[in-house]
């Protein structure tokens, strides 16, 4: 086959992009748990990983950019090139949603916990599983497949959005029994707004497969 | 990219309803200056292109692509019947241009030529001055013109003028590659023509004058049609408002497969031949 060692550069920079999706998921676990069991030394951890994450943005914006000026890539080759930018982006975004999760972690410091945390872990469940989801839809080669598991996202951001709901609302009433809960609670706000975030971007990445796949911009969310 | 790139882009206003939808696209009938129905091209036993039909919107730019072998040379040259000239080519089939069929009995072919002009791959000048070439046309058609007047507008269409205008009387064998081909083009305008067919019109030539002609097409498309065989993707990409691909299979003989706004076949082809092809992975 022809451009056999182009073809050999595009899948390599698909597989950058699957192992820094594996480096925030990491992020995102640890972070989560270093919250719910107030784990300081492991929230540090995650803080300090946030740097690989961004450096290897940078590798996958390097190489897709030497592609590009060397391949003058058209058709599905440009768009696979410009989605992976664009999802190194968003994965980026997501290891910054971790490092804000770990940094609350720190400023809460030694803090007793404000109550037990059952639904920001499901959160975090479920958001993990929506980003696993839209990047095997982005390196799924048949357009079905791909299809399937990318619109598969729709309604787990939805469940998600609910979570972030009740979260929010249970965290308010946290606040009106006592003043003293103020503070904690804004900070497991955040924490939750973090995840609903990390949501809405693996929904992105999704959106991103089916362009991919099809050339049809779609809101999966819809 | 000239406007008329971009207005044809962003809103193909040409394109029927029922051409959006197809691979092959169609059409209103007002806005044709050129079509091929079901035209083929047989050299001698040999059937080189089948049953092409081919829709050319009024002042727009078709870039032909495809493999080499896949007929793109042999249908330009169906477009003003250059194929008049290659003895054992007969065309089937027929092509209309401005509503009229040029194969049909009677059509003058050199007057078709006139209104139809033709650009080759290499530059072919007279053996005669910058001048004399671009009144050529107009002198042996008998036009009641002023030349000089038609000489001047010509070259500057071409974009030549101000390269060549204390030189008139050189020889055109003096010009550099690229100039050579602007003046061809010049001697292709003067005589006034609806469409210009221009066959790999800059694969001989360096980037500079490479530039300098893909310059000059996208500014003479707002006056002009052009049909374009090229075999760079880029260029096609950057001057054309439409492509066709034209591909033959085991059997060699060359068929339209796909033919539309560049965003379909450059971005999202519907054709999986045509992806393979712009992508480098066929041909």
């Amino acid at each position: 086959m022809a451009r056999a060692e182009f073809d050999r550069d595009l899948s390599q920079l698909e597989a950058e992009i699957i192992l820094m999706g594996g480096l925030v998921e990491s992020a995102i676990i640890g972070a989560v748990e270093a919250l719910s069991h107030r784990d300081l030394a492991k929230s540090t951890r995650v803080v300090e990983q946030d740097d690989r994450i961004d450096r290897k943005e940078s590798e996958v914006e390097a190489a897709a950019i030497e592609l590009i000026r060397r391949e003058a890539p058209i058709a599905s080759d440009l768009r696979r090139i410009m989605a992976t930018l664009f999802v190194a982006s968003e994965l980026e975004r997501i290891g910054d949603y971790a490092e804000g999760i770990a940094k609350i972690s720190l400023t809460m410091g030694t803090e007793p916990p404000l109550k037990e945390l059952i639904d920001i872990p499901r959160m975090a469940d479920i958001a993990l599983d929506m980003l696993k989801k839209s990047l095997e839809a982005f390196v799924e080669k048949d357009r079905k497949v791909a299809m399937t598991l990318a619109r598969s996202l729709g309604p787990a951001d939805d469940e998600v959005d609910v979570l972030y709901d009740t979260v929010q609302n249970d965290l308010i009433e946290l606040m009106k029994v006592s003043p003293t809960n103020i503070e904690r609670a804004t900070y497991l706000l955040w924490a939750a707004h973090n995840l609903e975030r990390v949501a809405d971007r693996a929904t992105n990445i999704a959106e991103r497969a089916i362009y991919l796949v099809s050339g049809e911009s779609v809101n999966v969310g819809a | 990219m000239t406007q008329a790139n971009v207005s044809s882009i962003t809103d193909p206003v040409a394109i029927t309803e029922a051409g959006r939808k197809e691979n092959i696209t169609t059409f209103n009938d007002k806005d044709l200056v050129l079509e091929a129905r079901d035209v083929s091209v047989n050299y001698g036993e040999k059937l080189a292109i089948e049953n092409v039909s081919i829709q050319i919107p009024r002042n727009s730019v078709i870039a032909l692509i495809g493999p080499s072998g896949c007929g793109k040379s042999t249908l330009i040259r169906c477009f003003n019947r250059m194929n008049d000239l290659i003895p054992s080519a007969t065309v089937t089939g027929e092509i209309i241009y401005n509503g009229t069929n040029i194969y049909a009995p009677g059509q003058d072919a050199t007057e078709i030529r006139f209104n139809i002009g033709m650009v080759f791959q290499r530059p072919n000048p007279f053996p005669k001055s910058i001048y004399d070439n671009v009144a050529f046309g107009p002198r042996i058609n008998g036009m009641n013109v002023d030349l000089d007047e038609v000489v001047e507008r010509s070259l500057r269409r071409a974009a030549l003028w101000d390269e060549v205008k204390d030189r008139l009387k050189d020889n055109a064998f003096s010009l550099s590659g690229g100039q050579q081909q602007r003046l061809c083009i010049a001697r292709a305008l003067a005589v006034d023509p609806d469409v210009v067919l221009m066959d790999e019109p800059a694969s001989a030539l360096d980037p500079i004058s490479t530039q300098a002609i893909e310059d000059l097409i996208s500014e003479l498309s707002s006056s002009y049609t052009i049909v374009i065989v090229t075999h760079n993707m880029q260029q096609a990409n950057r001057i054309a408002d439409y492509a066709a691909v034209l591909m033959a299979g085991e059997e060699r003989i060359g068929r339209l497969i796909e033919y539309g706004p560049n965003s379909q076949i450059f971005d999202t082809p519907r054709d999986r031949r045509t992806e393979a092809y712009v992508t480098g992975r066929i041909g």
